[in-house]
Parts: C-alpha cells; sequence; structure tokens
C-alpha cells in the first residue's frame, strides 16, 4: 500500500515559487491499477515521482508498506528504486544497447548476477512478446515495441509497484490499447501496483480501478472509475467526462415540439435490461432512438441514449415516469 | 625543378612524421585519459546532477577556459618551465608533447562535456529509477550513450593537435608542419611546401573519414 500524507511539491522558480502539489492526501491499495488524470501542468507526474523520489516533496511523506521512505538515501534509495519499475512517455531506453541488454541493466542495477540475468531476460521478453527482437537495438523498433521493452525492464526485477508515467500519450490508438492490455494482464498476473498517469480519459476508462482527478496541483476527485464517470462531482471531472455522455443532436431535430425527446442515461445492470421494449408493450408508445451509445466502464455499462416519444400526451407522461424509474436518470432535452 | 633529391625529401618527410606521429600521439593518449574525466567531472558536478557543487564546477570549468582561451604560442613559452620540469629538456618532439598534451586536455574535456550534455536526460533518469549506482550510470549509460559524439569530438581533437604541432617547431618540436615552414617558407622551396601541405590534407581528410565511420558506427543504428 502507498500513502501519501500531506504531500506538497515547491519549485523554486527566480522570481517565484512554484506549487505544483498541494498538500495532496490519499493511498492506493495494493495490487490495484490507480489512475492519476489531469491536465497537463496539474502536478500528475510530479506527484508520481515522489513514489520513488525522483522528486522529492518539499512537505509531507510517502509511506509504501508501511515504511516511511520520504527521507531514504543512498543504497536505501538504490534499493528501493529496484523494487518500483518505472515506465515513461519517452519510453527512455538506452539506445547503444540491445534489447535484451536493456532489460538486463536494470537486473544488473539491482545486483543481480549473470546467471539470473540469462534466465530472467528471456522470460520477461516473452511475456511482453518481444522475444524475437532480444538482440535488436530500440531505434529499430516501433513505439509500440519500444514501450514493450520498457515495460520489460520495469517488470524484471520482480517489482510491487510500477510506475506509469503518461505510457501511451505517444502512441497510436491501435497501440494505446494493446499497451494497456498488456499492462492490465501483467497486473493480474504478477499483483503489481499499478499507477498510471494520463490526461486521456480513454486510457483510465479501460483499465483503471480507482483514478484521482488533479489540477492545479490538487486532487479534487477520487473515486472508483465507474462513479468518477457516471457521476462526476467537481465540475473539472465534469467537464473531463463530458464527451462520453455528450450527445450532439442537430438544432432542426430540437426544435421538433410534435414530440418529447428524451436524454436517458443508463448505468449498471440497469443497461442490461430491455428497458426500452418495455416501455412501448405497457404503455403503446411509439419510441424513435435518436442516438445514443453505450460504454463498458471497468466491465459495467454505462449508455447514453436519446429517444423521441410519440403517442397520447397520457401515455407519453406515463412512459416519461416509467423510464424514470427504470433508469439511472431521464432529461427531457427539447423544451 | 626539385631543389632536393628525392631520397632526401623522403627521409626529411618520413622524420617529421614520426615526430608528428608522436606529438599527436602522445597529446592525444593524455586527451583521452585526463580530458574524459576531467570533462566528465565538469559535467555530473553541474546543478541537478549526481555530485551537484557549484565550486568545484566552477573551478573545473575556469582551469578549461584559462587554457583553452591562451593562445597556443603563448602558452607553448608560458609552460617551459613545467616542460623543463616533466621531460627533463624543452627541446625536441617530446618537450613538445607538454604543452600539447594541455591543449588537448583541455580541449577535448569540453567537447567531452558537450557530448555528455547530448544525452537523453529521460535515458539518465530512466537509469536512476531503476536503482542503478552512479558509476554504472556513468560507465553504461552517459558514455555509451555519449560515445559517438566522443568519438566526433576526437576527432575534432586530433585534427586540430595537428595543426598545433607546426607551432611546436618553435621549440624545436619538428613534425610535418615544421618541416612545411623551415624549408617551404624560410627557404623558399614551394615544391617541399607544396608536398607536406598536400600530404597532410590527404592525412586529415583520412582522419576525418574515419573518424565519422566510427561515430556512425557507435550509433547502433
Amino acid at each position: 500500500m502507498i500513502q501519501f500524507l500531506n504531500i506538497s511539491v515547491h519549485f523554486s522558480a527566480k522570481t517565484k515559487t512554484v506549487k505544483a502539489v498541494k498538500n495532496v492526501s490519499f493511498e492506493i491499495n495494493k495490487g490495484e491499477i490507480f489512475g492519476i488524470v489531469g491536465t497537463s501542468g496539474a502536478g500528475k507526474s510530479t506527484l508520481l515521482r515522489t513514489i520513488n523520489l525522483l522528486q522529492r516533496p518539499t512537505e509531507g511523506d510517502v509511506i509504501i508498506d508501511n515504511k516511511n521512505i520520504t527521507n531514504y538515501k543512498g543504497e536505501d534509495l538504490r534499493k528501493l528504486r529496484t523494487g518500483i519499475g518505472m515506465i515513461f512517455q519517452q519510453f527512455n531506453l538506452i539506445h547503444t544497447k540491445t534489447v535484451f541488454e536493456n532489460v538486463a541493466f536494470a537486473m544488473k542495477a539491482a545486483g543481480k548476477d549473470k546467471e539470473a540475468i540469462q534466465k530472467r531476460v528471456p522470460e520477461v521478453l516473452e511475456l511482453v512478446g518481444l522475444s524475437d527482437r532480444a538482440s535488436a537495438y530500440p531505434s529499430t523498433l516501433s513505439g509500440g515495441q519500444k514501450q514493450r521493452v520498457g515495460i520489460a525492464r520495469a517488470i524484471a526485477n520482480n517489482p510491487g509497484i510500477l510506475l506509469c508515467d503518461e505510457p501511451t500519450s505517444a502512441l497510436d490508438l491501435e497501440t494505446t490499447n494493446a499497451i494497456l492490455q498488456l499492462l492490465k494482464e501483467i497486473n493480474e498476473k504478477l499483483n503489481i501496483t499499478t499507477i498510471i498517469i494520463s490526461h486521456e480519459m480513454n486510457v483510465i476508462k479501460t483499465i483503471c480501478d480507482r483514478v484521482a482527478v488533479m489540477t492545479d496541483g490538487e486532487v479534487v476527485e477520487l473515486n472508483n472509475v465507474f462513479d468518477i464517470f457516471t457521476a462526476p462531482k467537481h465540475e473539472f471531472t465534469k467537464s473531463l467526462v463530458n464527451h462520453t455522455i455528450n450527445l450532439e443532436l442537430p438544432h432542426r431535430i430540437l426544435r421538433n415540439n410534435d414530440s418529447l425527446i428524451l436524454k436517458i442515461i443508463y448505468s449498471g445492470e440497469k443497461a442490461e435490461e430491455a428497458v426500452l421494449y418495455d416501455t412501448i408493450r405497457t404503455f403503446n408508445v411509439h419510441i424513435n432512438i435518436l442516438h445514443g451509445k453505450i460504454e463498458y466502464i471497468t466491465n459495467k455499462p454505462f449508455g447514453v441514449l436519446v429517444v423521441q416519444l410519440y403517442g397520447t400526451d397520457f401515455n407519453v407522461q406515463k412512459a416519461e415516469e416509467y423510464l424514470k424509474e427504470r433508469t439511472f436518470k431521464v432529461e427531457v432535452i427539447n423544451d | 625543378m626539385i631543389s632536393q633529391n628525392i631520397s632526401e625529401l623522403l627521409v626529411n618527410l618520413k622524420t617529421a612524421f614520426l615526430e608528428t606521429f608522436l606529438m599527436c600521439g602522445t597529446s592525444i593518449a593524455l586527451a583521452i585519459v585526463i580530458g574524459v574525466p576531467l570533462g566528465l567531472f565538469v559535467f555530473i558536478t553541474r546543478k541537478e546532477l549526481f555530485w551537484d557543487n557549484k565550486i568545484l564546477n566552477l573551478v573545473g570549468n575556469i582551469l578549461i577556459n584559462i587554457i583553452r582561451s591562451t593562445p597556443f604560442v603563448i602558452l607553448l613559452v608560458l609552460l617551459i618551465p613545467f616542460t623543463q620540469l616533466v621531460v627533463g629538456s624543452t627541446i625536441g618532439p617530446l618537450a613538445a608533447s607538454v604543452p600539447l598534451s594541455v591543449v588537448s586536455i583541455a580541449f577535448y574535456a569540453r567537447l567531452v562535456e558537450n557530448s555528455l550534455c547530448e544525452v537523453d536526460k529521460g535515458v539518465v533518469e530512466a537509469a536512476i529509477a531503476s536503482g542503478a549506482s552512479t558509476t554504472m550510470i556513468i560507465k553504461e549509460v552517459l558514455l555509451a550513450e555519449a560515445l559517438p559524439g566522443l568519438l566526433r569530438g576526437l576527432t575534432v581533437t586530433v585534427i586540430s593537435l595537428i595543426g598545433y604541432s607546426a607551432m611546436a617547431g618553435i621549440v624545436g618540436g619538428g613534425g610535418v608542419g615544421d618541416l612545411a615552414i623551415r624549408f617551404g617558407y624560410y627557404r623558399y622551396e614551394t615544391d617541399i611546401m607544396v608536398i607536406t601541405v598536400v600530404l597532410l590534407i590527404v592525412l586529415v581528410q583520412g582522419l576525418q573519414s574515419l573518424g565519422d565511420y566510427a561515430a556512425k558506427k557507435s550509433e547502433k543504428k
């Protein structure tokens, strides 16, 4: 378990002090995939770096497995770092070393002998799907492959924690998904506490269990990913997740006064029920679907549908009430 | 209008080239042995690096700058007592190697520092994050990643040295440049001048190509 206790990080520039992280406290559970999301400059990366002390906090303490590591130095610090893997946005591989040597470097850093290295490196390369590129130099690899080497290097010493600093921000969409799947697989197989920083909600949505939302150095909201997406509380979180449930309709349709246009939000198990069908059968109304989508967030469905209701006023009103009962939220959007 | 007979010229040239090689070889060896650590030292005492130390960094920088800003001819004279102390003589190619070495150490140290600055900070950070020791990071990351730059810098240093060694004639150092001045300029034997200059051009071209090749090879691309 990782605990941040009142962490602040200040950078002093010539004329003023920049407060990158302001009095942040929260916990990350063992084995979970924890996301930290926010715009660039929000302090997420700075906060992440306090875990392996690439950045020392100005104030506050970092506790890992009940040990206060904030003031670790020298050998203690090196030892701590060999137990924490880290991957980077720009991969940061040693260009003059082969894939094998890059992974071997991390093991050598941890004081492993040749025999252990010869045995372990092929194992991790297999795990990340790069067995055939062991003797290749980084410059001959694609972005996705480079990040796989980065991951192999980070997990070579069987660390308990894996820090991911914008791991997919330099990758295209398809590669991003493959890398995220790999991170998830590794998290499950090796039970590594994984902390991922990203500015993309998509990344958080795909693999995180819980997420902290950061803006301007502060954590403004922390919750499980499903609740963050479906019921954001802070304004900043709302703006981040907005595009997930924001469906644009042409004005022409919204100006229509003959029928009721509803935005129905489904969440959790209710999204898997045949609600529309039941409504049609029970109240004898016509339902026309205008727009919609269903997202699966941490395996739970979350959907938005925009529908048009036709029928007698009485039936339409009853149908609306019924829908409100059976779904997460219903809004009238054409009044 | 060959003013010397061919065999005499060949003997002179051979001696001159041997002297040049001796002077440059000694200096370049010392530039590697002392210049690399000096450049490395100035680099890692910089702000926010392993041995962040303003005073040591300043001392190193000033030392390099003093040597680099003194004209070589002046340095040659200034270092005469030091040369006497080290070599026991102030005349001859070995004596000339002393000021040449001093210059090439400072020159190469600065180039070493520059190529270390070019090493991707992220790669160094990743190495730090992996828990590697400072020695390991210096050896396997900093120097390894800077190797192409180090080799290019070495090429520049060697070629500048050949130029400087011409001035070594002032302390009786001999060498190709000295031959060109003594015969070609003072004795108006233009043909000797032309031959030595052509040979020097060929030598420098060859060294440059060799340096480029080695640097390219070390890039592992």
